[in-house]
């Protein structure tokens, strides 16, 4: 059995929220490298979702997982309290971030992907990189993990769609004045699709190598399905077995955005008949 | 000679409405009726087509002398799973081919070969429902070996019956939730019924098989490890793993599926519950499955069951580069989905898949194929024929042209040898592979195969544990 032995809402606003659970599991928390993703159901009825090992904590056993309410599946696991049970967890899945020093590296979190880039982050300091982190939110409210971000990074730029906090813009402004004004060796990027993509097309401008990590749709998350494919470099790749992470200039960013929205309909319908009865 | 005993089935109209087991089996009188017709070959031919080489002839005579007890005796002692290999096995490749009644140098059963499958789900039901515990536990006494079981598909779970049954201690790990592999997650209720495969699973529990799931060796634990916690052998029943696609323009389209897919959606999922069930699935007006295997055949009827569930008219079509004659999957099931109306093109083969604006697929554009000298499997190679480019309208497809090895676990496995296509390499003998005490079977060694063929690999692989333990005992 899978116990939720913290849980913290790290955000709130604009009608969602950002949840930060720990999760005993001490096989996958000494397993688990900076990249890696778990696969879970919050009940026998439920969906597969994969979700990145954010955190870890092999002397109590535990993974960190935050993810944010946005369809059925995220808004039960946020109903879960501390002392609940998840109904499966499998992990840790995909391979790990290739940690070594690169240099100068950048690294840009949008939204709930900043979440993914801490574990990065933190295993890239270790390496003695030096690092520029840019993250974004829509709003100050929904900003995560400054203060743990900033304890690794050696400059950190903050951006908010609307201005509350930070500068007002994207993080993909301030990539683009960075790059201008020196070499990197690396950029590493986890967030909207628009944003990874955005971030692609302007280190495609500077030459500079970017590595993505990509939450596409999974079911089994150990190569046997296809659901996540992607296409990379004109070939067919699977998130799960492949990635999750890739090379951001070779993606097909536009049939990537497509296939995410596949069950678009299926999502609202099923998210309404839930507020209906449920909520 | 008397007439083959028809099995009674659920009417088309009826079946097509959900996922009821659309076989309905033999009655008692039926099972006696048909084994009746055996002729009792002094020297039968039958047991040589059967992969695990059961006693065909003594068990059909058992149920001659109304004898169940014997007949699902006879058959336990080479499968443990009479009542999913009844429903399962392509009989008319194997068993019933190799029956006299078979008219010599045909490609697949006669009519009037004895239904041997029919009769061997007869008797695995009858087990199931008649026998107590010590009928089927055969007094086993539990020696100081474990042995670790990689994967809970046929493969797995016929070596962990064979290896409890001798005495030996089992673990099983299982990647998904739920256990049984492709029995669970491929093969349609309206084929297999989940509660039968429950109770063939929870047979293995009475022998004190232990199952672990949502466990991933590879990733939680690698094989040393597992050897270092106390198992003396490990058994990898990995399965065949990886969905193969066409490597065809705009495969990755919405609604484009592999069948693997799909039918785990369906299956495992319950996405046709949907939305009691969370797991979502699309339902095409116009479905096309590519492929001819049993794989092709379920996923067609799957998506014809969704599409009338969901109040569409049905239409569904399967293409096939070969045709009829060449399509691999069992008789049977092309017969159930003709009868169904899904409709068959052969002699295809797509070229590209057309996109909507919004990233949906809406068509297929195909070239006619005509047939040429055999190629490597023995058929007649498809050869497209140039200019004779068409197109096919259709909003959900799924392919289901086969699988490859999942190479998760063998690449992180030094020293373990594996072919040009990932698959194990292992000892024909022993099914031992390069890593001493490491053995393996099903569709990871060799390729994609039947599930009766996955057992009889993993028989021989148990055999192999057991004599290596009584060497050391």
């Amino acid at each position: 059995m899978v116990e939720i032995v913290e849980k913290k809402i790290l955000a709130q606003g604009l009608g969602t929220r950002i949840i930060q659970l720990e999760i005993k599991s001490p096989e996958i928390s000494k397993k688990s490298h900076a990249g890696q993703f778990v696969v879970l159901m919050v009940s026998e009825k439920g969906e597969r979702i994969p979700l990145t090992i954010v955190d870890k904590d092999e002397e109590k056993g535990t993974i960190t997982l935050i993810f944010q309410e946005v369809g059925l599946t995220t808004k039960l696991l946020g109903k879960l309290k501390e002392g609940d049970f998840l109904y499966a967890l499998t992990g840790p899945l995909g391979n790990p971030t290739e940690i070594k020093n690169y240099g100068k590296v950048i690294l840009l979190g949008g939204g709930v992907g900043i979440a993914e880039i801490y574990p990065v982050e933190k295993a890239l300091k270790e390496k003695g990189n030096y690092l520029i982190v840019i993250l974004g939110a829509r709003t100050k409210d929904l900003l995560i993990l400054e203060e743990k971000i900033r304890k690794f990074a050696d400059r950190v730029y903050i951006t908010t769609d609307d201005g509350s906090y930070g500068r007002k813009g994207f993080v993909t402004d301030v990539l683009n004045e960075l790059l201008g004004k020196d070499n990197f060796a690396l950029v590493y990027a986890v967030g909207p699709i628009s944003m990874m993509k955005k971030v692609s097309e302007i280190t495609k401008d500077f030459k500079i190598r970017t590595i993505v990590s990509l939450n596409a749709l999974m079911v089994d998350g150990t190569g046997m399905c296809g659901c996540c494919r992607v296409t990379v470099n004109k070939e067919t790749k699977f998130s799960c077995i492949d990635g999750p992470e890739f090379e951001a200039q070779g993606i097909d960013w536009e049939e990537l955005e497509k296939r995410t929205k596949m069950y678009q309909d299926k999502e609202a319908h099923i998210c309404k008949l839930h507020n209906e009865t449920t909520c | 000679m008397k007439q083959p005993v028809k099995v009674r089935e659920i009417p088309v109209e009826e079946r097509i409405k959900d996922f009821k087991e659309v076989v309905l089996g033999y009655s008692e009188e039926e099972a006696i009726l048909e084994a009746k017709r055996c002729l009792q070959c002094k020297n039968p031919t039958c047991i040589s087509g059967c992969p695990v080489g059961i006693d065909i002839k003594k068990f059909i005579y058992y149920i001659t002398q109304k004898d169940f007890k014997n007949a699902y005796f006879t058959i336990r002692e080479k499968n443990n799973f009479p009542s999913i290999c009844g429903r399962v096995c392509p009989a008319e490749y194997q068993c019933r081919k190799a029956c006299v009644l078979t008219k010599k140098g045909s490609l697949f059963a006669s009519e009037s070969a004895i239904n041997i499958h029919f009769l061997e789900r007869f008797v695995g039901d009858w087990g199931i429902e008649n026998l107590t515990l010590e009928d089927k536990f055969l007094n086993i006494k539990f020696m100081n070996k474990k042995v670790a079981v990689i994967g809970s598909g046929p493969a797995g779970l016929c070596c962990a019956g064979e290896l409890a049954r001798s005495g030996i201690r089992v673990t099983i790990f299982e990647s998904l939730h739920k256990p049984g592999g492709v029995l669970r997650y491929g093969i349609p209720y309206f084929r297999l019924p989940t509660e039968i495969l429950d109770r063939e699973i929870d047979y293995l529990k009475e022998l004190k098989v232990e199952i672990i799931t949502n466990f991933v060796v590879g990733k939680i634990k690698s094989i040393e490890e597992i050897f270092k916690e106390g198992y003396s052998a490990v058994f990898l029943g990995l399965g065949a793993g990886v969905p193969s696609f066409l490597g065809i323009k705009n495969e990755n389209l919405s609604n484009i599926y592999s069948a693997n897919e799909f039918l785990t959606r369906v299956n495992l999922m319950c996405a046709y519950k949907f939305p009691t069930y969370h797991t979502p699935i699309n339902i095409g007006k116009k479905v096309v499955v590519i492929g001819g295997g049993n794989t092709a055949m379920d996923a067609a009827r799957v998506a014809l069951r969704l599409q009338v569930i969901n109040n569409l008219e049905p239409d569904v079509t399967i293409l096939y580069r070969r045709t009829e004659k060449e399509m691999p999957a069992r008789r049977l099931e092309i017969e159930h989905a003709k009868e169904e109306k899904i409709k068959f093109r052969f002699l295809v083969q797509p070229q590209e898949f057309v996109s909507d604006e919004r990233g949906f697929v809406k068509g297929i554009v195909c070239l006619e194929c005509r047939l040429g000298e055999p190629d490597s499997s023995g058929r007649p190679k498809s050869i497209p024929i140039p200019e004779s480019k068409f197109f096919i309208e259709s909003d959900l497809v799924i392919v289901a042209i086969g699988l490859k090895a999942n190479q998760l676990l063998t690449k992180v496995t030094p020293g373990i040898k594996t072919d040009k296509y990932g698959d194990i390499i292992v000892n024909p003998e022993t099914m031992e592979t390069s890593l001493p005490k490491v053995f393996a079977g099903g569709d990871i060694v060799g390729g994609e195969g039947t599930v009766i063929e996955a057992m009889g690999m993993a028989k021989k692989a148990a055999l192999s544990i057991i004599n290596l333990f009584k060497k050391y005992a």
